[in-house]
């Protein structure tokens, strides 16, 4: 039954690629970035109170932080007259500052002047530069030319090539309220929030959106993925815009925030990783990013502002949990997170994603020697967090149907209240957490790991994280049938879990116990160099690698089943 | 599907008719239009025929109802003023006529279990955090409104009805409720200041309430103010503690909600709380003593939770254990100020 589901082949939802939401914001681009670019201004303004003291200081602030960025940590992304730019920026505002004889008004004119440049300099960086040819021939390369890959490897004869969306849907398994979302992306807008482990989220995302049917989504991704070609061009086919995390000036920040606000406004279903960045530990996100998730919001208030009090004008929330047995980056990531939370050195980043060569080195391993992966999309919210129903009625939680537009009122109007909106985005937040841990599906390598971690941690209960990362691996031996009752008793209640709503778990855990354990002993962390899991010659347990192994035990993380052991 | 456009001046609504309640009501009747609700037919009909219930006066310009659907239709900001043994209850009545507009703001002090089905504070082996609420917890867990604040300090209902001046703290996470409250309580006689730790503000009023008890004790025991100046400090010491277990902030039990109150409330024999801890130290038993009670003392059942909860969480906390024991199992109250005065408290503060 699930399988037929999964392989479900999906039509598209708006057939005319002129009817993309996507393919007409990149029409308009010229003058949405105009758009963007000044309504930042105008929020910035608001924001320094028209205060020509306080705005000069932002643009003091701003100027600095900028050429400091671009002496320490230069990218090859960057584009060439960065120096120039700052550099008139700075001669600019040395003007202004020496010219004393000026009004209050004529000084405000002035560095509103310069403030402008800023703004449309960083809107015209950000905005995404789709086109639809390559966004089809991206479509093509990956999912036909991974199906290929993936024939070839599996021998299923020359024919098989003409069905590469079954194929490639083999290996990664799209579950969860499919259909409610392609029926809401007609509607509505949606604003889709997966959690974050790996690079490769970003394209896997990319394609099932397009098995599903659906118009591209544009998504804020990390200006450093551009430095990559391979991904740059991905990326740019995908409609991404660019997010660069070194800018951390309010300019910078409020233009993004404007940009991602307006498209959302504009119809153009979104993405974004409310992680903020890859998941370090292995564990679900708990603290989301909110800065990108408020403009969601804000969209919302300003589409029943506008008037907009029907469908068309509503926005939709949907978690998505994608679900690995192996993260490429995970030796990188877990050793980044350990030295934070330890803090017993700098850590200079590692990320294994670093060059394209690699990049296809694992895709071709993953593709000829498998790896499932399994991403389940979450049941649709309002942008407070309330359940949707088929029409997109927000329902309460004993299923009354409720206005969303009921949350910006007060006396009867629609008011703007940032602070309001602050706390609407702390509890959307709190509501994409709890969804995540609902939906997300507990895989053999998942169980083995936590398992084993747990299992090693109950005896040395003296130690604490950093000592038992420590332990010398080959020290580390557990017996198999102490191991495989401690599995049972994990897996009995994650699925008491699953009857109750509160997990998810993919097809392969319906099998004998035994079977589990050898999956997931197969499968965690398969393509690592060092193995977190395996069984010796006597048929024990043990590791190769501690770290990696509490990484891939943490995606368990957060639903207290530790407190069995 | 409501959804409220119209510009027609709306009503302020109050949950509950008990002398909190009653003093609120009149009070925002001075500056707005006010509708009461109250559960017993015949008390509404008494307010809105003869302007009084149970004794209490009410504004001629107060109106009653004892549906809570006309009450939610009529106002977009109500006032709960009810016991906390009672608020689950009432605010389950009230929440299929709440809608995401509604702003809610209460005035009670007192905390309430959330169990699964078939357990009590009884038979539950482990009392979590989770599983107590805060009455805003209980409004945001039972509706669809989200605007919640709650109203504590130092307000005996008797004083505020005689108009004399006073004090309250309007705490909630929306600046906008605790604006709309400041705007709709302030006046001459009655300053109203904000805080945005709403849990800290309902725990400093939910906890002063053992320490009123135990005032009531000492007072009833004939001792000095010696003892109460070392009850009211060690007191706020406990509450401090224990509010930072349960989720609340140093500054709100340092702040009028806390100290303020506790210091009126411990003085106080008016105070409904301290009145059991001086019938008590007089010889009462509990059951005689709330025999004859006609409003609830919220620091009794306080003091069962707090008990149950700090057994579970593994911490002391000296006095709110000694009135447990006195309240529940018996042991003479001499006896509980003796262990409380060997009680090996070394350092004075140790929290800021």
């Amino acid at each position: 039954m699930e399988e037929q589901y999964i392989k479900h082949r999906y039509e598209p939802i708006l057939p005319k690629k002129d009817e993309w939401p996507v393919v007409k914001l990149a029409r308009e681009r010229k003058e949405f970035v105009k758009k963007v670019s000044e309504t930042a201004e105008s929020k910035i303004l608001q924001l320094t109170g028209n205060n020509p003291d306080i705005l000069k200081e932002e643009l003091e602030t701003t100027l600095y932080r900028e050429k400091l960025r671009i002496k320490q940590n230069p990218w090859a992304v960057d584009p060439d007259d960065e120096r120039e730019f700052w550099s008139d920026v700075k001669n600019s505002l040395l003007h202004l500052s020496t010219e004393s004889s000026l009004t209050k008004t004529k000084k405000l004119e002035a560095y509103k002047e310069v403030l402008g440049k800023i703004t449309s300099r960083y809107a015209e960086e950000i905005a995404s530069n789709f086109k639809t040819s390559h966004y089809k021939f991206t479509r093509s390369v990956v999912t036909f030319g991974f199906s290929r890959l993936l024939n070839a490897a599996r021998v299923k004869g020359f024919k098989s090539i003409f069905s590469n969306q079954y194929t490639l849907q083999d290996k990664i398994q799209i579950t969860g309220q499919t259909d409610q979302i392609r029926d809401l992306a007609t509607k509505g807008t949606i604003v889709m929030v997966p959690t974050h482990f790996s690079n490769l989220d970003s394209i896997l995302i990319g394609w099932i959106i397009s098995v599903l049917g659906m118009p591209p989504f544009i998504y804020g991704a990390g200006l450093n993925l551009f430095n990559i070609s391979i991904f740059a061009y991905f990326m740019n086919a995908l409609g991404a815009y660019k997010v660069d995390r070194r800018k951390k000036n309010l300019m910078y920040l409020e233009t993004l925030k404007t940009y991602s606000k307006e498209a959302i406004q504009f119809g153009c279903h979104s993405l974004f990783f409310p992680g903020g960045t890859r998941s370090r530990s292995g564990m679900i996100e708990s603290k989301l990013k909110l800065g990108l998730l408020s403009t969601a919001i804000e969209a919302q208030r300003a589409n029943y502002q506008n008037g907009i009090q029907d469908i068309s004008g509503k926005i939709f929330i949907v978690p998505v949990t994608i679900n690995y047995h192996f993260v490429l980056e995970a030796p990188g990531l877990i050793q980044d997170y350990l030295s934070i939370t330890g803090q017993e050195r700098y850590y200079k980043e590692n990320d294994e994603f670093s060059t394209s060569y690699k990049i296809s080195k694992f895709l071709v391993k993953f593709f000829t020697k498998g790896s499932d992966i399994s991403v389940s999309i979450g049941r649709a919210l309002d942008v407070l967090g309330n359940y949707v129903d088929q029409d997109g009625n927000s329902l309460d939680k004993r299923g009354r149907v409720i206005d969303t537009r009921d949350y910006f009122i007060s006396d009867g109007k629609i008011t703007v209240d940032a602070q309001r909106e602050e706390e609407y985005t702390q509890m959307l937040g709190k509501r994409i957490v709890e969804e995540f841990h609902k939906i997300n599906r507990v895989f053999s390598s998942h169980l083995v790991a936590f398992v084993a971690f747990e299992m090693i941690k109950a005896k040395n209960t003296k130690l604490d994280l950093f000592d038992l990362i420590r332990l010398p691996e080959e020290d580390i031996v557990l017996p198999y049938e102490e191991f495989k009752s401690a599995c049972q008793m994990v897996y009995d209640k994650i699925l008491e879990m699953k009857n109750q709503g509160l997990i998810d778990v993919a097809p392969h855990m319906n099998r004998p116990m035994d079977e589990i354990i050898n999956h997931g002993l197969d499968n965690v962390g398969m393509y690592h160099a060092k193995r977190p899991l395996i069984k010796d010659k006597q048929g024990n347990i043990v590791t190769e690698d501690m770290s990696l192994l509490y990484f891939y035990h943490n995606r368990l993380h957060g639903y207290a089943l530790e407190k069995l052991f | 599907m409501p959804s409220r456009n119209s510009s027609k001046p709306k009503l302020i609504g109050v949950v509950g008719v008990g002398s909190f309640g009653a003093a609120i009501a009149n009070m925002l009747a001075e500056k707005n239009q006010v509708m009461v609700y109250a559960r017993k037919e015949e008390i509404v009909e008494e307010i809105n025929s003869q302007k009084t219930a149970a004794g209490r006066e009410f504004n001629p310009a107060i109106q009653a109802t004892s549906s809570p659907e006309e009450l939610c239709k009529a106002c977009d900001i109500l006032f709960f003023m009810i016991p906390s043994s009672a608020f689950m209850e009432v605010v389950r009545n009230f929440a299929p006529f709440l809608y995401p507009y509604h702003v809610i703001i209460h005035g009670t002090k007192g905390l309430t279990l959330n169990l699964p089905e078939g357990e009590s504070i009884e038979t539950v082996k482990k009392l979590r955090r989770s599983q107590i609420l805060t009455m805003s917890e209980v409004i945001l867990q039972e509706t669809v409104a989200v605007r919640v604040g709650c109203l504590a300090g130092p307000n005996i209902s008797k004083e505020l009805s005689l108009g004399q001046p006073a004090a309250t703290v309007v705490a909630s996470k929306y600046n906008e409720v605790i604006l709309e409250g400041q705007q709709l309580l302030r006046s001459e006689k009655f300053q109203v200041y904000g805080n945005s730790d709403i849990v800290g503000v309902e725990l400093s009023g939910v906890l002063k309430n053992i320490i009123a008890i135990a005032a009531g004790a000492l007072a009833g025991l004939g001792l000095g103010e010696n003892a109460k100046g070392l009850l009211i400090s060690r007191g706020m010491v406990e509450m401090v503690h224990l509010s930072k277990a349960l989720g609340g902030s140093v500054q709100s039990v340092i702040g009028l909600a806390g100290v303020g109150d506790l210091v009126t409330t411990c003085n106080s024999v008016d105070s409904r709380n301290f009145t059991v801890g001086f019938r008590l130290a007089k010889g009462e038993t509990l059951d005689q003593i709330l025999g004859s009670m006609e409003e609830v003392a919220e620091g009794i059942n306080t003091v069962r939770i707090i008990d149950a909860f700090i057994k579970s969480a593994g911490i002391r906390a000296p006095i709110t254990e000694s009135l447990h024991r006195v309240l529940f199992e018996d042991l003479p109250i001499g006896e509980a100020l003796q262990f409380l005065m060997k009680f090996p408290f070394s350092v004075d503060v140790d929290f800021v």
